[in-house]
């Protein structure tokens, strides 16, 4: 989560509930809700790293807030994140490593491991769909990401049925 | 001789598909089709067995040339199997003669095809309203019919265009419209997204999967795990036969978010999302 906290806080200081609360309304459901706690252990460690610097605000009749904001070490660090490309998703190599390795091990045939890996794909794509026509349909930034996550799991069982083609 | 059965004759046996038959809306047993070519016999079905209850939604998937359009065409009397049975309400219909079958497909089956095959000289109004007509009902009764489909697939405004001026989506709705029209019993779709983009192919999953829960029996062809996965069961073909016949259970909403399923078994070590504490 430390390159997200760090481009939220670009545009301009904030404290971690803002945080948190900026994180949830950029992803929507596609990512599972940030827990409170681990903004702030993240924001320490970015301190503690030197991205970030932060100070205590004195509010009246409530308990200080700390406001958080990037240092020059923080602003290059997310310019170089943002500039350099990123890596693909991998082929599913636990998966495959059992189908690769199943006339040795002799637990199961590799017709019955290929409908399991497909029954599970198919039982997340529901999910996905489910979430998609769902609470997250307004949110862009959310379907985009549940639309990445359908190709990647069509890719996916494509992927099945060639080692079904070539190896059942 | 009615309200009665008739009694068997000495020696004969009941056939044994029509007490199965008797629950499932659509039950298929030992079906195969062979296409005889110059280059020789292509054994397309080899031996299904599937069964489709009343109101259930089923997905026939696997890879191109796993026999899964010509197994829906065997369903839907557009081919007749070289052996096997069919047997669709508890009736036996795989001998039936091409204007029987005809017939049954006004009565009993809706069609969807991946490209649609609307008329293309007749406005969105009149495809729709063409079963209807064709199987005896009055105009006013088509019409009638006819405005109900279109406001339920959102299409009101579009009753007195001609399809070519439709988007695929569109043209796509307009189709599931005439198919039905006669509140067929059974709705069979090849691949009805196959020609679709991504947002068109949403909504026609999605009224798919309305008139499902309004209680419709469907089978579906298709090779895209996000139209299967709508169904209440998914059978996977694979070289003319089945190989796998599953209840799809989806994860507990709460535990698939698309990050979990991006970083499903990604990279070890690292499979986990960006928003994960480090």
């Amino acid at each position: 989560m430390r390159l997200p906290l760090l481009a939220l806080l670009a545009k301009e200081p904030a404290h971690g509930y803002e945080l948190k609360s900026l994180l949830e309304q950029t992803f929507g459901q596609a990512y599972p809700s940030p827990n409170i706690g681990q903004v702030y252990v993240t924001l320490q460690r970015l301190e503690r790293d030197g991205l970030v610097r932060s100070q205590d605000v004195v509010q009246a009749a409530r308990p200080n807030k700390r406001v958080y904001e990037l240092t020059p070490t923080g602003r290059d660090a997310l310019a170089a994140w943002v500039e350099e490309p990123s890596d693909g998703p991998r082929i599913r190599d636990d998966f495959f490593m059992k189908l690769a390795l199943s006339p040795l091990t002799g637990a199961t045939d590799q017709m019955a491991l290929i409908n399991r890996q497909r029954r599970h794909y198919l039982g997340l794509m529901r999910g996905l769909s489910r979430l998609a026509a769902g609470a997250d349909r307004g949110n862009p930034i959310s379907k985009l990401l549940i639309e990445g996550a359908m190709l990647h799991l069509q890719a996916d069982l494509d992927w099945l049925e060639r080692c079904q083609e070539e190896l059942v | 001789m009615i309200g009665q059965a008739r009694p068997l004759a000495a020696g004969q046996a009941r056939p044994l598909a029509a007490s199965a038959a008797g629950t499932a809306l659509l039950r298929v047993a030992g079906l195969t089709k062979v296409f005889r070519g110059d280059g020789g016999a292509v054994h397309a079905v080899r031996g299904v067995d599937l069964s489709v209850a009343r109101g259930e939604f089923v997905a026939v998937t696997g890879p191109s040339g796993s026999g899964k359009s010509t197994l829906l065409h065997l369903v839907g009397g557009l081919e007749s199997p070289s052996s096997g049975e069919i047997w669709l309400g508890g009736k036996r219909v795989d001998g039936l003669s091409q204007a029987r079958w005809a017939v049954l497909r006004r009565r009993q089956i809706g069609f969807v095809f991946q490209f649609f095959n609307l008329v293309s000289n007749m406005t969105v109004a009149d495809n729709v309203e063409l079963p209807a007509l064709m199987s005896g009902a009055t105009r006013r009764q088509a019409r009638a019919r006819r405005e109900e489909l279109l406001a339920e697939l959102g299409l009101t405004s579009k009753a007195g265009a001609a399809p070519g001026r439709l988007s695929g989506g569109e043209q796509q709705r307009v189709a599931l419209a005439r198919a039905l029209a006669n509140r067929p019993s059974l709705l069979l779709a090849d691949e009805p997204t196959g020609n679709l983009d991504s947002s068109n192919s949403g909504d026609v999953l999605r009224l798919l999967t309305r008139v499902h829960d309004q209680g419709q029996a469907i089978l579906l062809v298709t090779h895209e795990a996000r139209a299967a996965c709508m169904a209440d069961r998914v059978i996977s073909l694979f070289d003319g036969m089945v190989v796998d016949d599953a209840v799809v259970f989806p994860p507990l909403p709460s535990s698939t978010t698309a990050a979990s399923v991006l970083r499903l078994g990604g990279d070890h070590g690292a499979g986990r999302s960006s928003l994960d504490p480090c």
